[in-house]
């Protein structure tokens, strides 16, 4: 990881959200699909911790080489200071962080699944399956047109589309699990890759074990440094012995998992199924196929 | 390594025999365990470390949601997640040692034999200067209430970890106990050498909006500027008291003046926690500030502004 003061080139509205784009070759050089970047706030506020961004576009040929491009849903204090950054400002920017999207080696059909701003590091990961041959079908899902994030380039990446929003105002009227069974069958799925809601995740990831389909999914926790240090952000993982399970760190072992590893019940808050760790251990769940 | 010498100055401090190459030290739980500390975190310019704490037996710590923004703060409860002592030995302390910087190893368990057994384990340790023993654990023996509710329970810690340990052993007091004074004083006397304030406030985070707490613990720990005014009256009300047991100031230090203030309150030394987490530059640019601070109002150390914090003639010590 490096730190940079990074200049902003462009910050735009795009629907709901803000795309800022920074100027740090060091980091765009390195980074891949999942990663994600820290961004530290401005020194004499009430909120203080940085906040994470996953990245959308890295250029690193061409006329805009070097920059990076991430998108804030502007819903707290830091995101809605964020919204309002011009260019030319300076952002204090730790990255590449996190672990990447895997990509197959011999597997085609990829499904990729979107809820909201899960859609940045998707459309990045969907643009480098495309670069390697591979099939793309989408799932986009949001509350409202507005929070549908560039459906344009979502239909330019993917052989087919489904949009829904839960007000119909784009697309069908539902959310991304009305239509998953459906698409799932139709497109013949050899792999699924996510960033989505909690629920849906967990969704998807049920789903995928049952049909056994391989999956990937870019995780979303609570991070309190971003770089590994503090251990707020931890995802309860099964090892892959199945000899018990780990709190892993999201922004070092994360936040891309294989979500058949995850155990939901704890990292929800349920009341766990299975206990810690069972005398026979968990079952040893397929691990990502490469 | 040597200490930061800049014209005059030196910023290298002595904590009762323990020396420190500047008086800032990255404060436990912030760092990490030691294995994968940042790169960007400059570990060998660093005044010291204190470890994350320590229990004997691996623990994976608490369910998430574990952290909270507060204003001007954090809200966190990780729940004593560690490596464990046997693999914090072999796989964390090695890397920690080779930075060559002052180690604190953090101590903790949830019953009074296990605070020894992890001391026990430690103490001997090549790099280790000294441990801290962190009270805010949940006392298994006493229905999960945390070590510092009950003074026997704290006389019972810090005695047998201060009788087996050949190291100096520093204590890390929580800051709202109500008589602070007497736990530090009653802390010296069972062997402990230094003290350490604060740990962090008992915080709670309401999220209105779902109806629920933010925390799955659900009270957590406040730490950063928030906290900075309680932990210097506590730093204050014990060095007054006890003006020869080195005392490392820590709550909400983010400038080289907020670790002025701590060592004109009394400090001997200030730990940082919350700015590494928000700046992993911060412990070298608070050491820095320091150093400016001296050279402009031409003071030699941070040890001639030890205390030397004025109050108004004859106040008696405030009501706790």
């Amino acid at each position: 990881m490096k730190r940079v003061r990074a200049e902003v080139l462009n910050a735009r509205r795009v629907g709901a959200y803000h795309s800022i784009t920074i100027v740090a070759p060091d980091v765009a050089e390195r980074v891949r699909p999942g990663q994600f970047l820290s961004i530290g706030m401005p020194g004499e506020r009430a909120f203080l911790l940085r906040r994470q961004f996953s990245i959308h576009q890295a250029s690193r040929r061409g006329g805009w080489a070097g920059t990076l491009e991430f998108i804030v849903d502007p819903r707290g204090a830091g995101t809605s200071w964020l919204a309002e950054v011009k260019a030319h400002q300076f952002l204090d920017v730790i990255g590449p962080l996190g672990t990447a999207f895997a990509y197959p080696r011999k597997l085609n059909a990829c499904l990729l699944i979107a809820e909201g701003h899960g859609a940045a590091p998707i459309y990045f990961l969907g643009q480098e399956l495309r670069t390697r041959g591979k099939r793309v079908d989408m799932i986009l899902g949001a509350e409202t047109q507005d929070h549908v994030f560039k459906p344009i380039e979502g239909k330019r990446l993917s052989q087919t589309i489904s949009i829904v929003t839960d007000d119909g105002s784009l697309g069908d009227q539902g959310d991304v699990l009305d239509v998953l069974p459906s698409v799932l069958e139709r497109t013949g799925a050899q792999v699924v890759y996510a960033a989505a809601r909690r629920p849906t995740l967990r969704a998807i990831a049920d789903a995928c074990l049952e049909r056994q389909i391989p999956a990937q999914m870019a995780v979303e926790e609570r991070m309190a440094c971003g770089t590994g240090m503090c251990f707020t952000c931890t995802v309860p993982v099964i090892r892959k012995d199945g000899s018990g399970f780990d709190h892993l760190r999201a922004c070092v072992d994360g936040p891309v998992f294989n979500p058949a590893r995850i155990l939901w019940d704890r990292w929800m808050g349920d009341e766990p199924r299975v206990s810690a760790t069972p005398p026979e251990g968990f079952p040893v769940v397929r691990t990502w196929p490469g | 390594m040597a200490g930061l010498i800049v014209a005059k100055q030196t910023v290298a401090v002595d904590l009762g025999g323990i020396r420190l190459p500047h008086p800032v030290v990255a404060a436990s739980g912030c760092v990490g365990t030691g294995r994968d500390i940042p790169s960007l975190v400059d570990v060998h310019r660093l005044g010291g470390v204190v470890t994350k704490s320590l229990t004997f037996a691996p623990n994976r710590g608490g369910p998430t949601p574990r952290a909270a923004e507060s204003a001007s703060g954090l809200i966190t409860a990780t729940g004593l997640q560690n490596p464990g002592v046997e693999s914090f030995v072999a796989e964390d302390l090695p890397r920690l040692v080779k930075a060559n910087v002052p180690l604190f190893a953090s101590v903790t368990g949830t019953t009074v034999e296990e605070y020894i057994r992890v001391a026990g384990a430690l103490h001997r340790q090549p790099g280790i200067v000294a441990l801290e023993v962190y009270l805010s654990a949940p006392d298994d023996e006493r229905g999960g209430e945390p070590f510092y509710a009950r003074p026997e329970r704290i006389a019972e810690v810090v005695g047998g970890v201060s009788r087996l340990s050949t190291i100096p052993v520093f204590v890390k007091l929580p800051p709202l106990l109500p008589d602070l004074v007497e736990v530090a004083r009653q802390c010296i006397r069972l062997g402990a050498q230094g003290l350490t304030l604060i740990d962090a406030a008992p915080g709670l985070a309401v999220d209105a909006d779902r109806l629920r707490s933010e925390l799955a613990a659900p009270v957590g720990g406040l730490s950063g500027p928030a906290i900075k005014p309680i932990a210097l009256a506590a730093v204050y009300r014990v060095a007054n008291v006890l003006p020869r047991v080195p005392i490392m100031g820590v709550g909400g230090i983010r400038t080289g003046e907020d670790a002025v203030e701590f060592l004109l309150a009394g400090a001997w030394a200030v730990q940082v926690g919350t700015a590494i987490l928000v700046d992993p530059a911060a412990p070298v640019e608070i050491a820095r500030g320091i150093v400016a601070y001296l050279r402009e109002k031409g003071i030699a150390s941070p040890a001639d502004l030890r205390g030397r914090l004025r109050v108004r003639e004859a106040a008696p010590e405030a009501p706790a």
